[in-house]
């Protein structure tokens, strides 16, 4: 990547999508440094949360669920991850961007609009990813959580939620007109998530009427096969369920940033 | 992909835009058409709301036109981004930085999506403000946030240099260096699109110019051909005991209208210095004193002001049959054409 280097001799070096995206995840990362809210509930709460939930899991009748206080707990972890780390740093960051007119700026240059959206959630993103390595190793040191049984089910489903979150950031971002807004807009797909996506219980203990809702929910699939995959007890059936839904949200989620996401703020 | 052989930069013909909204369409830019040849300073002047910015959006490849065409070194910025991006440089009206970033970590930021990029310190020299490169952007004043924007505009030695009321909020220490820096970009090449609502700006620096009025071109040309086709006008306090009418026959002083207020008398004319010296002979010879007396030639504030009036008077008797009073007096001698 010559993205940046100076160049003297016969026309100057063009930047590549990849260097373009790197330089603005690496502002977006300082950035991300110093808004310590943001920071703060990007980092903090999905590693604590879980320390919270185990009393309550351990407490759960697993009997016949062919659930182990492990498995509940650690993909509620990742969802936690997700939801806070993810979803709700992003939607700030884009707000953030727009209403400071960040983004329009960028759009002047050369870097395309999927570069921006991307760079901005680099950061994010990685952080997701690496509070999914610290929480898998922290429940196998703490409860003997084994490797998944299925990790392409795990892959899957992190790569599918790696795309959709981002995206359902942006447009939930879209619907506010300023930072605190977009916390408040973020609020209702986070509480519907946490508790209607397996989250906090899982689906199987949920009442029966409840279940084919909640397993239309975005953040459903992904803890659907995170949990599946570890534990290794996905019908066929119920995987291509996931899967489907997983791709059905990536898709909805791309289409709806490319429809709706605000670029300037509102006058 | 053609490169451009001739020396317009920037082609504009036929420009629209509309903003659609709730069934109601509003068109902002109206059918705009000029050009601006390499190494041109081209400034595009207009009140607010009149298309400069919806105009120049257009330009830059923001948003693709309603109607019309727009070739920015031979493409269109739209849909031939990825070759003009590259060798253009876009300050917007507003800023556009993460506050909590600093100069240098905006400039690095913007380094890295640039073509060709100049090293940032000497872009932040270039605008002064090498010294604040640790500062963060927040706590930047307007002018120095202007000048960041000016010097991300510039990282990548634009060949074409998009400049949206770029010293807005300057001092002017800040006004007069901006616009030094402006000329010698157009001294070594670059073309500038200049917008400005400031007409002292336009004079300074621009070759050319359109004053551009609700969304269409009201006029366009050098600075003095625009300037050109506007009257000159003498004023002064009518002596004691004098009325207008004891003034020599104005038609015959070259003078094309006037009008008083109080004991001020204004003439309108298009000979300035046939009706000042006839004005100051017929004073001598009665031996009368022209107190609080201005000669003033045309200025592109006044072609600007009188512009955008008769516009509004044109669209006026558009609507209704009948014109009196000021409006009807400000009626031009000559309706300009929107030259292309």
């Amino acid at each position: 990547m010559s993205g940046t280097t100076v160049t003297t001799g016969a026309g100057p070096a063009r930047t590549t999508a990849a260097g373009r995206t790197r330089a603005l995840a690496h502002a977006e990362l300082t950035l991300l440094g110093r808004t310590r809210a943001t920071l703060a509930a990007a980092v903090f709460v999905p590693l604590v949360m879980p320390l919270t939930l185990r009393s309550a899991v351990s407490s759960m009748d697993l009997k016949g669920t062919g659930l182990t206080v492990g498995s509940v707990l650690l993909p509620s972890a990742i969802g936690f991850a997700l939801l806070f780390a993810v979803y709700g740093s992003l939607v700030s960051v884009y707000a953030a961007r727009r209403e400071e007119l960040v983004l329009k700026r960028l759009r002047t240059g050369e870097a395309r609009d999927l570069e921006i959206l991307a760079g901005a959630a680099l950061p994010s993103v990685a952080i997701g990813l690496a509070q999914c390595v610290v929480l898998t190793i922290a429940c196998r040191a703490a409860l003997g959580t084994g490797l998944p049984e299925r990790p392409e089910l795990v892959a899957l489903g992190l790569l599918s939620a790696l795309v959709t979150w981002p995206a359902l950031a942006a447009v939930t971002a879209s619907f506010s007109r300023s930072v605190e807004g977009a916390q408040v807009a973020a609020a209702p797909l986070t509480l519907v998530s946490m508790v209607g996506s397996g989250t906090f219980v899982p689906l199987q203990m949920l009442p029966d009427g409840v279940a084919p809702f909640c397993e239309l929910l975005p953040l459903t699939p992904v803890i659907t096969l995170v949990r599946g995959g570890w534990s290794g007890h996905l019908s066929a059936h119920d995987t291509v369920g996931a899967l489907v839904t997983a791709v059905a949200w990536t898709v909805i989620a791309v289409f709806a940033v490319r429809r709706w996401f605000r670029w300037e703020p509102r006058r | 992909m053609n490169t451009n052989q001739h020396d317009d930069v920037i082609e504009v013909t036929g420009l629209r835009r509309v903003y659609g909204g709730g069934g109601r369409d509003f068109e902002a830019v109206r059918g705009v058409t000029f050009s601006v040849g390499r190494g041109e300073i081209f400034a595009l002047l207009g009140t607010n709301g009149a298309g400069k910015t919806s105009t120049v959006e257009l330009i830059e490849g923001l948003a693709p036109p309603a109607g019309g065409r727009v070739r920015v070194l031979g493409h269109d910025p739209y849909t031939g981004r990825a070759a003009v991006r590259p060798r253009i440089g876009v300050m917007l009206q507003e800023g556009g930085f993460p506050s909590e970033l600093t100069v240098a970590e905006t400039a690095r930021m913007w380094a890295g999506c640039t073509s060709g990029s100049r090293p940032a310190g000497e872009v932040l020299d270039r605008v002064a403000l090498g010294h604040r490169s640790g500062v963060r952007v927040k706590q930047l004043s307007g002018g120095e946030k202007r000048r960041l924007d000016l010097a991300l505009a510039l990282l990548g030695d634009p060949e074409v240099l998009f400049l949206d009321e770029p010293t807005t909020g300057l001092d002017v220490e800040g006004r007069r260096s901006t616009w030094e820096l402006v000329r010698e970009l157009r001294d070594a090449g670059t073309t500038v699109l200049l917008t400005t609502h400031y007409l002292e700006e336009a004079e300074e620096l621009a070759d050319r110019l359109a004053i551009l009025h609700e969304g269409r071109v009201a006029a366009l040309g050098t600075p003095a051909e625009v300037t050109a086709s506007q009257p000159s006008h003498v004023s002064f306090e009518l002596p004691d005991g004098y009325l207008p009418g004891d003034l020599p026959p104005l038609p015959g002083l070259g003078v094309s209208g006037h009008e008083t207020t109080g004991r001020r008398i204004r003439l309108r004319t298009g000979e300035l210095q046939r009706t000042a010296t006839a004005l100051l002979v017929w004073a001598e010879r009665a031996r009368v004193e022209l107190r609080g007396l201005d000669v003033r030639p045309a200025s592109l504030e006044e072609a600007f002001l009188r512009i955008s009036r008769d516009a509004a008077a044109r669209d006026g008797d558009e609507n209704a049959a009948t014109t009196t009073g000021p409006a009807a007096d400000t009626r031009p001698a000559r309706t300009r054409g929107t030259a292309a």
